[in-house]
């Protein structure tokens, strides 16, 4: 199995290096991983298309997947424009290729936004060329041909497979304006296909990061300084005399241990001490003052400023005011952060490994080391989870600049102490809302404050219902920290969208009104006279309120406690009602109902696991996740007290998507952000008590 | 001084420190990928493989409490990957980033060998103790009841075929 990996990586990079654009032919070889490699001609119709005259259907996917399922969506776009049954696409993952992709990365739920018309002119071009060529053999007009399943059918009923077609089509020219299908004719796209990579999982295949085994690769441990210390000294003479052992180099306040193997190097990275300088260095407590210092300084950020909030809640019949905070958190995917890397002699450059941004770490190896970014290859494996931490590539620069030391290929592996100890987190912050109402309730004052450690801007100034009030003012500050953060699964969303959403449910419980037609009044209000700029679509969100209304029996289930939220983000609109009881005293969250407006649903099967799975995190962060820090040392450090949801703590979901044909949006975030303000809404109703902190207090 | 077991039904000899934890023997030293670490603490499950039959987390197991054992990993849990637990996972497209799921696999056939008609209480029970960070759960457990179906389907066929010879 490992010999058939590494195959199939030299195959991709014989695939990706032999040609350039355009209809190049080439001999490649067969199928990944097959006993005796089949050679067959191919044609690169385009980026992310290869037909060989033995019909051979090879799809690329740039992107890096991440468990998003992106492998499987995009060729799914292809397949369906250019008319193939499923079960004859192979689907191969590019590795990075300036040339020939751009946006190759895993980030912010925007790829099949950015990419649904690349792959749909990939399909729809090919499929072109291919009744093209069959015209021109059967001397008929192209128009009178038609296609299925791969194949041409002309007028009098001839039939031509693309693979038969393919040498001919390959050097007509590309259509510039390719006919799409209609929609309603899609055979693929909105039905359940499963993963691609499915049999590689099930089957144990060496296809992660952390499984990669390269020629004369040895393994190493990095030990890292608290957050702020620098290193003073190390003292590693035990850890060189011990079995297996190779070097023990320090770099960066970094000290690495490289051995043969990853129970030496564990072994003898425990018998390295190591002495760090450091002043000052944040707990607790440092982060609570500059929380409290934030909240009152002046000298905030306005972000947004619609009307007078001041001269507004000072003559507001009521006010509701409210503080929210949420802790640091590691990302914790399952598989932890490593990366190989081979700096050789001759300037060339062996990237490898689990990266959203391969790219960045092309551009960021190639500044570090001071080499020739097109020397540098980096092969994408599939990544174990990163829900934002692999967009950050600090490992694979440490990869690199070990490499470059040892002058070996080397592969870095975290622990998952490493992991959970070493960044990047989720910011952490405190918000601060107030809002105004007049005597009928409405809310005529809106403000929010954020502040964060090293969260940037902490608010999201546009959102929802930002649009519908007379007077809003929207603040941010940004404490430094020494703490490292990062992206975290829908950034300050995250949190921002449960403090959002549990608040206007406080407000509407002072206002006297519904939840549901609060927010559905104010929409009305943005429909017809908006207040300053707004940046989503009113419509949009009055539609999945509405289907989530419906579909959960909104207070109408005898005995359940329900709770509300609505949230847009990543272009996405997602509408939740969760369903709460008591259970011995305590609120438990049965049921979750879900209605998401991501465009046009490609893959039913994989969009059902996006929203369950993002729902799923969002509950188990709330709930129970936390880091704390001492003298710059986070912790816990491991799963035995950083505690992840687990199967028996999970309500019933039920995904609902609404079906409406526009072209498709992010979706590996927005049903998260919704998640805490409709658990913690559901909570309060079933138990009347407010959740202001995650972890929930429950 | 070196160690004998079975590995996926394959006779093994391994040379090196009898305190290396089976995991790390089976990825380092016999290139076994599909055992995953997670966490290094029996806490997550992704390292789970079968030892004499029973699942067992492989990261805090030293490999000198494994001698002569029998071992079988996600690797030789069938030989064309058509277990029913495999088939059931594939069937209802479980996974999403897919690392802890040899581990949840190992598991899951470990628990339907003991109880091949689980409850759907019983199949929660049964598979909480590994971590999925993606968040499959749903489809895990729907998964585990599909193969317990499978499998008794499997074994009705296989007797009237028995029966007919």
């Amino acid at each position: 199995m490992k010999n058939s990996r590494r195959s199939f990586l030299q195959q991709t990079a014989l695939a990706t290096s032999a040609f350039c654009l355009g209809f190049d032919w080439f001999k490649a070889e067969g199928k990944a991983g097959a006993m005796v490699a089949s050679t067959v001609e191919a044609g690169r119709f385009n980026a992310y298309l290869e037909i060989s005259s033995l019909g051979k259907v090879i799809i690329y996917s740039p992107n890096p997947e991440i468990g998003q399922g992106i492998k499987t969506a995009f060729p799914v776009v292809v397949a369906e424009e250019l008319d193939v049954d499923w079960k004859d696409v192979e689907v191969r993952q590019s590795n990075l290729d300036t040339q020939r992709f751009d946006r190759q990365l895993t980030g912010g739920s925007g790829a099949l936004k950015h990419s649904w018309d690349r792959l749909r002119k990939a399909g729809a071009t090919a499929r072109q060329m291919f009744i093209q060529a069959a015209a021109q053999t059967w001397k008929v007009d192209p128009s009178a041909c038609k296609t299925a399943s791969g194949f041409v059918i002309g007028p009098a009923g001839q039939k031509a497979s693309y693979g038969s077609l393919a040498s001919l089509a390959a050097t007509l020219p590309v259509p510039t304006e390719p006919t799409y299908k209609n929609r309603k004719d899609y055979k693929i796209i909105g039905k359940r296909t499963k993963g691609v990579d499915n049999a590689n999982v099930v089957t144990g295949k060496p296809v992660f990061g952390l499984d990669i085994e390269k020629p004369g690769m040895v393994i190493a441990q990095i030990i890292r300084p608290p957050f702020g210390a620098t290193l003073k000294s190390f003292d590693a003479t035990d850890a060189l005399k011990m079995p297996g052992i190779i070097d023990v180099v320090s770099f960066k306040n970094k000290v690495a241990i490289v051995g043969q193997s990853t129970w030496q190097v564990m072994q003898a990275r425990a018998a390295v001490s190591c002495k760090y300088d450091g002043q000052n260095l944040e707990s607790e407590s440092t982060h609570k003052k500059w929380f409290d210092e934030g909240m009152v300084t002046e000298n905030a950020q306005v972000n947004r400023k619609d009307g007078d909030f001041k001269a507004a809640i000072a003559k507001a019949a009521k006010v509701v005011e409210a503080t929210y905070e949420c802790p640091f958190i590691s990302h914790s995917p399952m598989e932890p952060m490593n990366f190989f890397a081979d700096v050789r002699s001759d300037g060339s450059v062996l990237l490898a490994g689990p990266t959203q941004v391969p790219q960045s770490a092309q551009k960021a190896v190639a500044t570090l080391l001071n080499r020739d970014e097109k020397k540098i290859e980096v092969e994408l494996s599939k990544m174990g989870g990163g829900f934002g931490r692999r967009l950050n590539n600090d490992y694979a620069l440490e990869a690199a600049e070990l490499s470059s030391l040892i002058k070996k290929p080397v592969k870095v592996m975290w622990t998952r102490e490493d992991d959970m100890m070493g960044g990047i987190y989720r910011p952490a912050v405190r918000y601060h809302f107030k809002a105004g109402l007049d005597a009928a309730g409405n809310m005529i004052a809106f403000y929010l404050r954020g502040v964060g450690l090293n969260a940037g801007n902490s608010t999201r100034q546009d959102n929802f219902p930002v649009g519908a009030i007379e007077n809003v003012l929207i603040e941010s500050v940004n404490q430094v920290s020494s703490v490292t953060t990062g992206p975290w699964r829908a950034p300050i969303t995250n949190f921002l969208g449960y403090a959002e959403q549990a608040f206007l449910d406080e407000v509407a419980e002072a206002a006297g009104k519904d939840p549901i037609q609060m927010r559905l009044d104010w929409l009305a209000r943005v429909k017809s006279n908006p207040v300053g700029k707004i940046t989503y679509e009113p419509d949009r969100f009055i539609e999945v309120i509405k289907q989530a209304a419906e579909k959960s029996n909104w207070k109408k289930k005898p005995g359940v406690s329900q709770g509300f939220s609505v949230y847009y983000s990543h272009l996405s609109y997602v509408a939740q009602v969760a369903d709460a009881v008591m259970v011995n005293g305590k609120p438990k969250i049965t049921h979750i109902t879900a209605v998401t407006d991501c465009g046009e649903v490609v893959n039913l099967s994989g969009a059902e696991n996006q929203v369950k799975g993002a729902i799923i995190d969002g509950i188990g962060h709330a709930m129970f996740a936390k880091l704390r820090f001492n003298e710059g040392v986070a912790s816990p450090s491991n799963f035995n007290s950083y505690r992840l949801i687990r199967g028996n703590e999970i309500p019933t979901i039920d995904a609902h998507f609404v079906d409406n044909g526009i072209a498709p949006t992010g979706l590996g975030e927005p049903a998260l952000p919704p998640t805490g303000g409709s658990v913690a809404n559901a909570i309060y109703a079933a138990s009347k008590k407010r959740l202001y902190r995650q972890p929930f207090d429950i | 001084m070196s160690i004998q077991l079975t590995i996926n039904k394959k006779k093994v000899s391994l040379d090196i420190d009898p305190n290396t934890p089976l995991l790390w023997a089976l990825r380092d030293h016999l290139s076994l990928k599909g055992t995953k670490y997670g966490c290094g603490i029996a806490q997550c499950g992704a390292c789970t493989v079968w030892v004499n039959g029973e699942a067992t987390r492989s990261c805090v197991l030293p490999l000198s409490a494994v001698a002569n054992a029998d071992v079988t990993t996600i690797e030789g849990l069938s030989e064309k990957g058509d277990h029913p637990v495999q088939v059931a996972w594939d069937q209802l497209d479980v996974p999403q980033c897919g690392y802890c799921q040899a581990g949840q696999i190992m598991t899951a056939a470990s628990f339907l060998k003991k109880n091949p008609k689980p409850s759907t209480t019983e199949i929660i029970d049964g598979m909480s103790g590994n971590i999925c960070r993606c968040g499959t759960y749903h489809r895990i457990q729907e998964a585990v009841k599909l193969a317990s179906e499978i499998a008794a389907k499997k074994k009705t066929s296989s007797t009237k075929k028995s029966a007919k010879a």
